[in-house]
């Protein structure tokens, strides 16, 4: 046991002190910290810009005051100015760069408005679209005034659709839809965030672990560390070792994120958290979060161990690891597909798959009302799985470790297992 | 503290690796294990470690089986040379000490000696990949010796070093022995064997072909070495019965005959045939043993 400590404490800090490993933290956290701020970022890009100015030549005389009016109100970052002096006056002073363009407005011979604008400037459309919205608002309001209907109407008639979704509660409860449209957008936040960090979590660790068993076997110094200790503690000394590295590296993320986030919630109150909806989802999907995160880390972390004692050069990990990457690659698309349809058949048959267990299990205990039963067999197939595969992987990697050469294929699988028996 | 194996068989699928292997391995005694390449050395190191589980046979140390819970007491010196090549010879020596059971400060304080001892004292807090090949050797064997252990078992210690590191590794290694270290050696060099060990055995396809004491089995292989230096033609002597091999040298020749008695026969047929400046009789080297036995199953 206490050989146990040594080789989890070495596999930690050597990884640790890494310049590699020092700097995508680093980095990471600049990240995270420029992500919060990224509204004061933005703000200080933006802060001084100018207003467009536009002069308006208004041939009807009573169009400008409410056009103005109408303008300012949609907070649009335009200055209108009522331009005194004929059109070709203007024009030049737009040449002259004092105005961004010229508004030219007219009625018609049924006293219909009609207007034309004037621009030297390419991406003009934007404000042009706007004038011509307001416009069209003027001129309904002009319209209707002139047939007598009384403005409220008016107003009555273009109001918005009041329309919302609700879910019809289950009295006992045991059935899979139950939460609120509301609740589900919060849990999706959730639940996508978790299932990010398990997907980078299981590629960047797992290829660590394999990395560091190769290291060792192509170093050769495997054969004196087991001499020393035994293979299967070394392997699981590796992969507790590399799990506190990521806890490290994760609490490290996440702390952060947190600080700077409650720093800032002030100015980000409606934006981030809506989004990811944190700020009111039930503490046991949190747990559910933690314990299928760590599951979902061992299953992977044994393959890869097994996989990485296989090899015996650094070049040959990526192509071993293609088969684990592809595993949660697939568990991956299937998840982001089932963000959308957490109760669909397809979910509700591959939550039972162990491999797919932590992302898609996770996704349904997250979005729907799991009964509690469903979720405890899913974890206990897990940890059969997980106990299955340590139990090979710790054999296939006693005789793997002894194994040199190319090793690519299922044949050396069989052999390291060989390798490991007593005939 | 006898390290024993008993009938001990590896089979890897239909292939036998080790053959029915009986051996003892004196206490406090270097014992030498010959063997041409592919003989099964390697593999019966490993069985000995417990790397790899004997088919049939049982290995004992002490009258116990090995395993880990013997694992401070004992070096390993692999014939595949293995280290961090990243790591500092400090922080190499500290991991893989502390793993044979040491604290860190012992670590540190014996690995100084050791250093000091192979000249080489400023290596403490180098890259093991900045290191030469023949001085990465020294902090190999520095890592199979630094925890003092009871059993240690060499695989080509000498290999790929020259002659000075040799003796100062050589002396290293009887300086063990004589502190109470059983000490299992396997070389291709048949002088270091000569040297250094008292008994050995010699692996064929798994088997031993040779095994027991070294004057032992110098004496029963009977056949010895005779030279002859003389100013005339020697060849005809080749034809006296009793002489198996001849070997000529521009000032004489090597014969290598069936018996002591032999030689008597040789040196009847010499008389009054001219000068001869060297009559010698020698027992055979190991070298001759070893391409003799090993060599006879290639024919």
């Amino acid at each position: 046991m206490n050989k146990f400590w040594i080789v989890m404490a070495h596999t930690y800090w050597s990884r640790f002190k890494t310049k590699a490993f020092l700097i995508t933290t680093a980095l990471v956290l600049v990240f995270i910290v420029g992500l919060a701020n990224i509204q004061s970022i933005i703000e200080l890009f933006s802060g001084d810009e100018e207003q467009d100015r536009i002069a308006v030549i208004d041939d009807t005389a009573n169009v400008f005051e409410s056009l103005s009016q109408q303008i300012v109100s949609t907070e649009a970052n335009v200055e209108l100015s009522n331009y005194q002096g004929s059109i070709e006056e203007a024009k030049d002073s737009v040449l002259e760069e004092e105005y961004q363009g010229v508004l030219h407005i007219t009625s018609s011979e049924k006293n219909l408005l009609e207007a034309t604008y004037f621009s030297n400037q390419v991406d003009s459309t934007q404000i042009g679209t706007q004038l011509q919205n307001t416009l069209q608002q003027i001129k309904v309001m002009m319209a209707t005034n002139n047939a007598g209907i009384d403005e409220t109407i008016i107003q009555e008639i273009y109001s918005p659709l009041e329309f919302e979704t609700a879910m019809i509660e289950n009295p006992n409860g045991t059935d899979q839809v139950g939460k609120t449209e509301e609740e589900l957008n919060n849990a999706r936040g959730l639940v996508y965030v978790i299932l990010f960090l398990l997907y980078f979590a299981v590629i960047t660790y797992g290829n660590m672990i394999a990395m560091d068993i190769a290291n060792e076997k192509s170093s050769r110094v495997m054969e004196i560390l087991i001499s020393s200790s035994s293979p299967v503690s070394q392997m699981f000394a590796k992969i507790i070792g590399i799990a506190l590295l990521g806890l490290t590296q994760y609490v490290l993320f996440i702390g952060v994120g947190y600080l700077v986030i409650s720093l800032k919630k002030d100015e980000m109150v409606g934006g981030v958290f809506d989004y990811f909806g944190i700020s009111n989802i039930e503490a046991s999907t949190f747990i559910y979060a933690i314990v299928f995160f760590l599951l979902g880390y061992l299953l992977y972390a044994t393959l890869s161990a097994m996989l990485g004692s296989l090899v015996s050069r650094i070049e040959d990990v990526q192509q071993l690891m293609m088969p684990v990457i592809f595993l949660i690659m697939i568990a991956f698309f299937f998840a982001m597909f089932g963000l959308n349809m957490p109760d669909s058949t397809m979910v509700t048959v591959t939550s039972h798959i162990p491999f797919f267990t932590p992302m898609l299990m996770f996704l349904r205990v997250g979005m729907l009302d799991v009964p509690f039963w469903e979720v405890g067999i899913s974890i206990l197939t897990m940890i059969v799985t997980i106990i299955i595969l340590a139990i090979i992987g710790a054999r296939v990697y006693r005789g793997g470790v002894l194994m040199y050469g190319r090793a690519t294929s299922l044949k050396d699988f069989k052999q390291a297992l060989q390798l490991s028996k007593k005939e | 503290m006898t390290l024993k194996l008993d009938n001990v068989t590896k089979r890897f699928g239909g292939f036998t690796a080790v053959d029915e292997l009986s051996i003892e391995i004196p206490d406090r005694e270097i014992f030498g294990f010959l063997g041409s390449n592919g003989a099964g050395k390697t593999t019966t190191f490993r069985l000995i470690l417990g790397l790899l589980d004997e088919t049939e046979g049982l290995i004992t140390w002490d009258g116990k089986k090995i395993d880990y819970s013997q694992s401070n007491y004992i070096g390993y010196l692999p014939e595949e040379r293995g280290l961090y090549p990243k790591l500092k010879v400090k922080d190499q020596l500290i991991y893989l000490g502390r793993l044979r059971g040491m604290s860190k400060n012992d670590v540190i304080a014996e690995l100084k000696v050791w250093l000091d001892r192979f000249k080489v004292p400023d290596y403490l807090d180098k890259k093991i990949e900045e290191l030469s090949k023949g001085n990465q050797q020294k902090i190999q064997f520095i890592s199979a010796v630094i925890h003092k252990p009871k059993l240690l078992i060499l695989d080509e210690p000498f290999s790929g070093l020259d002659p000075i590191n040799v003796e100062m590794l050589k002396k290293a290694v009887i300086e063990l022995k004589n502190q109470g270290t059983s000490i299992v050696f396997s070389s291709h060099q048949m002088e270091h064997v000569e040297e250094l060990c008292e008994h050995l055995c010699i692996m064929q396809r798994g088997k031993p072909i040779v095994h027991g004491a070294l004057k032992e089995i110098k004496r029963s292989f009977g056949k010895k070495n005779l030279f002859v230096h003389a100013d005339f033609d020697l060849e005809y002597l080749k034809d006296i019965q009793g002489v198996v091999n001849y070997k000529a040298f521009p000032d004489g020749c090597r014969l290598q005959i069936e018996s002591e008695s032999i030689s008597q026969n040789v040196f009847t047929a010499l008389q009054d045939k001219g000068f001869v400046r060297r009559f010698e009789l020698e027992e055979p080297s190991l070298n001759d043993i070893f391409i003799e036995k090993a060599g006879e199953s290639y024919e």
